[in-house]
């Protein structure tokens, strides 16, 4: 039997948005969705998929990609599919709100991964770009009972193992940890894989499976909200800049180094 | 957990001493069991446990959770979390402090997940709301742009909080606390992960992390060679270099030169950075410094918004002149 490698993967808002169009809701509490910008699959989690893919390139894998959200772009969450993966699964509840509590968003995925039932590999992006929580992957593996490894820039799967160099402030390290397991992935993995024609149609005529709150067997203590968010603000700056000027850049080079100088920065 | 008191940092240690990042969440964690009139403890673990315990308790902790096992001799994420997971579970702490290190990012989230319990994540700042003994976090999202309030429903509240923001108290030896030996049974069989080989990539020279003076390098530089550049003024300073995620993700530097959200923070006195627009991603890691220098040929980049000193201008000519009247300076 093919090994089985889970993605799991979210829908955001484009983080690389033109900074006027973020807008806070702050009644609501809640970052706008900005009508004319197309959300985007998390870049992570591209790299998480570009890492299945990569097994796939050389090994006879299935890679399920799964997500959980509310309101899906579904030529967005297609991508995955475009690139090469085989199948998506989508949780898709008004429910299925996946900002502050990623206790819940960590439920739905492993009742998801229950249902289907399990994964050799599941491989995710280190967080989302969004609330920037990274716990859902690290939740997933607990709820589970799962080996885990964060922060990969390499994952290789052997045969009742998997390889990771997993990043270190100085470094990496490279980790084995035994199967099943769950293995997050950060940008150093590399660039994703662009889809090609052929995936693309391929991926056109795929049908995601779709699953709402019903369909999953979830336990009720399991779905309380963990945490409550208070309050959502933009940061302000109050930083001024002094811009420093000369006759012409070599002489702004040469202020600035004086200027510093007399700061006593050095 | 229902109930709770008192306060419990998961500790870490460096050596035969306490972890700079754990001597900064003590003064957090004070200030915190200060507010709401309840006790600090720290957990501290080894194969053994020694000056280390009062160490911890000179700079703020009340009591310290000497927490042993032969099998905790080296840092393994599945037995430390283990041995945590048991000693939350024994002590009932109401909050529990985890700075967010490269282990503590990790063990963190896998904690609370293990008590059921949620995790504010990454907290530039936590706060007690006296009234009611909530613990208040400001945490970064959206890459920065956005700062969410948050507190934790449950018992124990848990927090991970970022390195470089609370300053460590003054050792006080005459501080007194109270050393609990809190032996634990560990299983080899919990160890599902093990480290085989460990890959060094740091630049010679002074660390990133602990540098004064930082000078950093974009995607605007459009390519590895004026890395050199860069090396050659952080130098003349007794500097180090760093670069945004853009120019390690070109491949022009390692991933461990990289500064921002999802690289290193730092916290030097002067940040002088190259070609870098100043995304929040990026200002995420750096800006607690306390001065920033940005040269940059756009006027409008979000950089100028949180420098101290800018020129607007051609990098390569500016750098340039400036490195020079450096040398000079410092030649003098």
């Amino acid at each position: 039997m093919p090994a089985k490698i889970a993605v799991l993967a979210k829908q955001v808002i484009d983080p690389e948005m033109p900074m006027a169009a973020f807008q806070i809701d702050a009644n609501a509490k809640r970052v706008v969705t900005p009508p004319n910008i197309p959300p985007v699959v998390n870049g992570f989690d591209e790299n998480a998929v570009e890492a299945a893919l990569q097994i796939k390139d050389s090994q006879d894998v299935t890679v399920t990609v799964i997500s959980s959200g509310s309101a899906f772009a579904l030529d967005v969450m297609k991508k995955p599919l475009s690139m090469g993966a085989d199948e998506l699964v989508l949780l898709q509840d008004d429910a299925f709100d996946n900002s502050v509590d990623s206790f819940q968003t960590a439920q739905l995925l492993a009742s998801a991964i229950r249902k289907l039932g399990g994964f050799d590999l599941i491989i995710c992006g280190r967080q989302a770009s969004d609330w920037d929580n990274a716990q859902v992957p690290l939740g997933v593996a607990e709820l589970l009972g799962l080996s885990c490894v964060a922060l990969g820039k390499k994952v290789e799967l052997k045969d009742d193992r998997v390889v990771v160099e997993r990043l270190i402030p100085d470094g990496y390290e490279v980790v084995e940890a035994s199967l099943p397991a769950l293995v997050t992935v950060s940008n150093e993995l590399g660039q994703p894989r662009y889809p090609t024609l052929r995936g693309i149609m391929a991926a056109t005529r795929k049908r995601p499976t779709i699953w709402s709150a019903s369909d999953l067997e979830l336990d009720g203590g399991g779905m309380e909200p963990r945490l409550t968010l208070h309050d959502l603000f933009v940061p302000v700056s109050n930083a001024e800049c002094e811009i420093i000027e000369g006759d012409d850049e070599v002489d702004a080079g040469r202020k600035l180094a004086l200027r510093l100088r007399e700061e006593k920065f050095f | 957990m229902a109930e709770g008191s008192g306060v419990l940092i998961i500790g870490e240690t460096a050596g035969d001493e306490l972890s700079l990042a754990s001597q900064e969440i003590l003064a957090a964690g004070r200030k915190v069991a200060d507010d709401l009139g309840q006790e600090l403890a720290i957990a501290v673990f080894g194969d053994a446990v020694g000056a280390v315990a009062q160490a911890a308790i000179s700079q703020g902790a009340d009591r310290v959770y000497a927490v042993t096992s032969p099998l905790l001799a080296e840092f393994q994420v599945e037995l430390n979390l283990a041995a945590a997971e048991t000693l939350c579970r024994e002590t009932s702490p109401a909050i529990i402090l985890v700075a967010r290190t490269n282990q503590g990012r990790e063990v963190a989230p896998r904690l609370a997940f293990r008590l059921g319990v949620g995790l504010a994540q990454d907290c530039l700042e936590v706060s007690v709301d006296t009234s009611n003994g909530k613990l208040l976090a400001n945490r970064p999202v959206y890459g920065g742009n956005a700062v969410a309030v948050i507190s934790c429903n449950q018992t124990p509240q848990v927090a991970a909080v970022r390195p470089k923001v609370y300053v460590p108290l003054e050792p006080d030896s005459g501080r007194q606390g109270e050393v609990v030996s809190f032996p634990v049974d560990l299983d080899e069989s919990l160890v599902r992960s093990r480290v085989i080989e460990v890959v060094k990539e740091e630049a010679e020279g002074v660390k990133l992390e602990d540098a004064s003076i930082v000078v950093s390098g974009g995607r605007g530089l459009g390519g590895p060679e004026p890395f050199s550049k860069l090396e050659e003024l952080a130098g003349l300073l007794g500097g180090a270099v760093g670069a945004s995620r853009a120019a390690v993700d070109s491949g022009w530097v390692p991933a461990s030169y990289q500064v921002g959200l999802t690289g290193k923070t730092i916290t030097p006195d002067l940040y002088i950075t190259i070609a870098i627009s100043g995304a929040s991603q990026h200002m995420a890691g750096c800006s607690g410094s306390k001065a920033i220098v940005a040269i940059n040929k756009d006027a409008e980049a979000n950089i100028f918004k949180e420098a101290r000193y800018g020129v607007i201008g051609d990098w390569e000519t500016v750098l340039a002149s400036m490195t020079e009247t450096v040398r000079e300076l410092v030649q003098e």
